[in-house]
């Protein structure tokens, strides 16, 4: 981690707001990129509309038609234009109740979404709720196994919580959260599509969450880097230095 | 290829045929970079042409799925390689990690390959006669250096001509190079520091648009998946096939070639379908293009009468000679930030180890990694730690990465071969294939001299090495060659310079498994180049 980065991060861990160490580093003029993608870290629907595009999903992927040989063999990366926003969240359920036949309703998936990231994503991670909200409802639009799988999951979360803090996990605090997934040895729970009840919590939820994140530029920026594995981030990022 | 199933595959149910074709002049078995340039040039001249490829059809939208399946742990691997299909044994000095190293699938390899396309060197072909090694091959630089610049052109080749120790060409490189990382330049000033030339690596990977695929995006994820299609893969000439005319059928494992009362000619393909129905393809030109793990085993399972020990195989050297390229890395870590894992392939590499005048130690190349350490992405998914802990977990284990690989020669052995293990069968009840990976003293040699100079490139660099291979415990390049190798004397080898086999008239292998020696450079360009060789002498014959 760079010299700058650190100060950056030790002036944050004392409450100086970013925006003014921002505007301190830029008058200082020695400012990484990582460290203005790390004072800026608030994430956006754009953000979640190109961690989408990793997985699949929206127009801001890479033209992976070029493959069929139909395409004029411009690519563009997962920030280009065209893409939506992703504002329409899918959630068919508005007063957030879970469903009455067991099954959860996308409004208590996506609140429980949102708390749970509120409890894995670093706080110094800004705008988690509609990057969270866009991403998981475009997500399990059209992916009925992994909305299935999601679900049940959220259903194993909050049976826990309500054993633990007698209320869904959507409701806990962060503090909360984090207790419970830590009173569920989460921590070294092997993530697993099939495998038990936690370990599909970690693989649909936890994981889930952090992949959106990471595979992001503001998820590369918490290493000081701009593009990481799985974002199209083009051929500039791995020619520059740290000082770049 | 639009989708699942190429149209002339699927019937008006929309279930897929899988029935021979009435009628083929060539029957290719498997689609691979070599299957597919050869299917694709006998189209191209008007050829019937039918393919059959033991696994799936990849859709390209499947392929961030793929991705993602690579990079998040709980799932199986990124392309479905194991299983009964798949089934081997290991039973070499080394363990050899077959269903890594290969992807069955329309496009074969490639599908999973990093992209590097060095040429062999005049040397490799002339081990024989420069250093009393082995067997010299029956070809030429001068003989394949046509075929490596048409091989480039198919692929895509981008590179620079500001490699000092690299072979005569005849022309630049369709694409310019990829230009160094960051982290090259670390590893570039130690280098120079050695007096040790430092230049970029060929590559078949778009540095632009080339034949209607995206440049390189950057996705970092190569081996074993790129979203983009900005590597080239073998997809790329089975549609090209098909848009020729050839019929390519998925999930289609040939199980043996039968030949006809002579002897002399094969005479069909026998082929299962996914419900265990069997067929025949007959054609006039028959071609093996299953790499060499598959090829031989093939031709020891079309066993006959006639040919006792395994078609084409009066030389007994099906299976045999069975070489790799070994793999050594040493990598570790520098005070500062390095950048790794923003790309998934390596842009500088130095071949000023590879020509020699002794006989021991042989050739090898170094190259720099920019995918060293573990990737922030598995890191973040796998340490368990979350929150205002996530970033401490990350920076604990990625950052100043460095790291080198090495590719070294090892020279073919008749005891280092492939054979049927006839304890275990495969989901069709046939023999696996027994992979006994020898390496010899000389690829031991060779490698010691490689790892040396990586240690005083890492040295220098001023990084604190933290892993490195051992010596003998070689990890596998994921090269297999030589197993059906190439030859003048029928007594020895399996097939002649046009690739056609000695045994049999209209059965040639395109195949990484005719190499009579194999240098140390990655071989895909060289199968391709010799593909298209074989593809020329094909067309003649029909």
């Amino acid at each position: 981690m760079t010299g700058v980065l650190t100060a950056v991060r030790v002036a944050l861990s004392h409450g100086i707001r970013a925006s003014n160490i921002y505007v301190f580093c830029r008058k200082s003029k020695d400012l990484s990129v990582a460290c203005r993608n790390y004072l800026v870290m608030k994430l956006t629907r754009r953000d979640a509309v190109a961690a989408l595009a990793v997985v699949g999903i929206g127009g801001g992927a890479v033209a992976y038609t070029q493959l069929d040989g139909s395409g004029d063999g411009t690519g563009s990366g997962a920030d280009g234009s065209g893409a939506t926003d992703g504002s329409n969240d899918g959630a068919g359920d508005p007063d957030g109740s879970d469903g009455t036949d067991g099954t959860v309703a996308s409004s208590a998936l996506l609140a429980t979404s949102v708390a749970l990231a509120d409890v894995v994503y670093p706080a110094e991670v800004e705008g988690r709720e509609a990057f969270v909200r866009t991403y998981v409802s475009r997500r399990i639009e059209t992916d009925d196994a992994r909305r299935t799988g999601m679900a049940d999951a959220v259903a194993t979360l909050d049976a826990r919580a309500r054993e633990h803090h007698d209320a869904p996990f959507r409701d806990l605090s962060a503090d909360d959260g984090d207790a419970l997934l830590r009173e569920l040895g989460m921590q070294s729970v092997t993530p697993d599509p099939e495998g038990s009840a936690l370990e599909r919590v970690r693989f649909y939820l936890v994981n889930e969450l952090l992949y959106a994140l990471l595979t992001s530029p503001k998820g590369g920026a918490l290493v000081d880097i701009e593009n990481p594995p799985g974002h199209p981030g083009g051929l500039d990022a791995y020619q520059q230095g740290p000082q770049a | 290829m639009s989708g699942a199933t190429h149209s002339n595959d699927v019937d008006q149910t929309g279930a897929t045929d899988r029935t021979p074709a009435d009628r083929a002049d060539v029957c290719v078995v498997g689609s691979g970079p070599a299957g597919a340039l050869v299917a694709d040039r006998l189209a191209d001249a008007g050829h019937d042409v039918v393919v059959l490829e033991a696994g799936p059809r990849v859709p390209p939208e499947e392929r961030l799925a793929r991705m993602e399946r690579h990079q998040r742990p709980g799932y199986d691997s990124a392309w479905g390689m194991g299983g009964d299909r798949d089934a081997y044994a290991s039973s070499g000095d080394v363990d050899y990690p077959l269903n890594n190293t290969r992807v069955k699938g329309v496009g074969g390899t490639t599908l999973h390959w990093i992209g590097y396309t060095p040429r062999l060197h005049p040397k490799d072909f002339e081990m024989e006669s420069r250093y009393g090694l082995a067997r010299d091959w029956p070809l030429s630089y001068e003989d394949v250096r046509p075929y490596y610049a048409d091989a480039e052109t198919e692929l895509g080749v981008a590179g620079a001509e500001d490699n000092p120790f690299a072979p005569p060409r005849e022309a630049e490189f369709p694409m310019e190079a990829f230009p160094p990382s960051y982290s090259d330049s670390i590893l570039g000033e130690a280098c120079e520091e050695l007096d040790i030339d430092v230049h970029s690596v060929p590559q078949a990977r778009n540095s632009e648009a080339y034949d209607g695929r995206s440049e390189c995006v950057g996705y970092g994820t190569c081996l074993p998946v790129c979203p983009s299609g900005a590597k080239y893969d073998a997809s790329v000439h089975v549609r090209r096939a098909e848009e020729n005319g050839a019929r390519v059928i998925d999930r289609v494992p040939v199980q043996r070639l039968e030949h006809g009362a002579d002897g002399e000619r094969v005479e069909a393909a026998v082929y299962a379908t996914p419900d265990g129905t069997e067929h025949r393809q007959e054609a006039r030109q028959f071609v093996v293009a299953c790499g060499a793990i598959e090829t031989p085993r093939l031709l020891l399972l079309s066993r006959s009468e006639q040919y006792p020990d395994g078609l084409a195989n009066s030389s007994g050297a099906v299976g045999r000679y069975l070489m790799d390229h070994m793999l050594y890395i040493v990598s570790g870590q520098v005070m500062n930030p390095t950048g790794q894992h923003q790309v998934g392939f390596s842009t500088s590499v130095t071949h000023q180890f590879y020509d020699h005048e002794e006989p021991t130690p042989g050739s090898f190349f170094v190259g720099f990694l920019n995918y060293a350490g573990p990737s922030p992405v598995e890191v973040g998914l796998e340490d368990g730690r979350w929150g205002d802990d996530l970033p401490a977990a990350l920076g604990e284990a990625y950052g100043g990465h460095i790291g080198t690989e090495a590719l070294v020669e090892q020279l073919p052995r008749a005891d280092s071969r492939v054979t049927l293990d006839d304890s275990q069968t495969d989901d069709h009840g046939n023999p696996v294939p027994d992979v006994h990976w020898t390496v010899g003293d000389h690829g031991l040699a060779t490698a010691e001299k490689a790892l040396d100079v990586q240690r005083d490139i890492m040295a220098e660099a001023g990084a604190r090495v933290g892993y490195e291979t051992p010596v003998d415990r070689p990890l596998s390049g994921s090269h297999p060659m030589g197993t059906t190798r190439m030859g003048t004397d029928p007594a020895e080898s399996v097939v002649d310079t046009r690739l056609r086999t000695h045994d049999l008239a209209n059965l040639s292998v395109a195949s990484s498994s005719v190499f009579p020696t194999g240098g140390a450079m990655n071989p895909t360009l060289t199968i391709a180049a010799l593909s298209l060789k074989a593809a020329d002498a094909i067309d003649a014959d029909l």
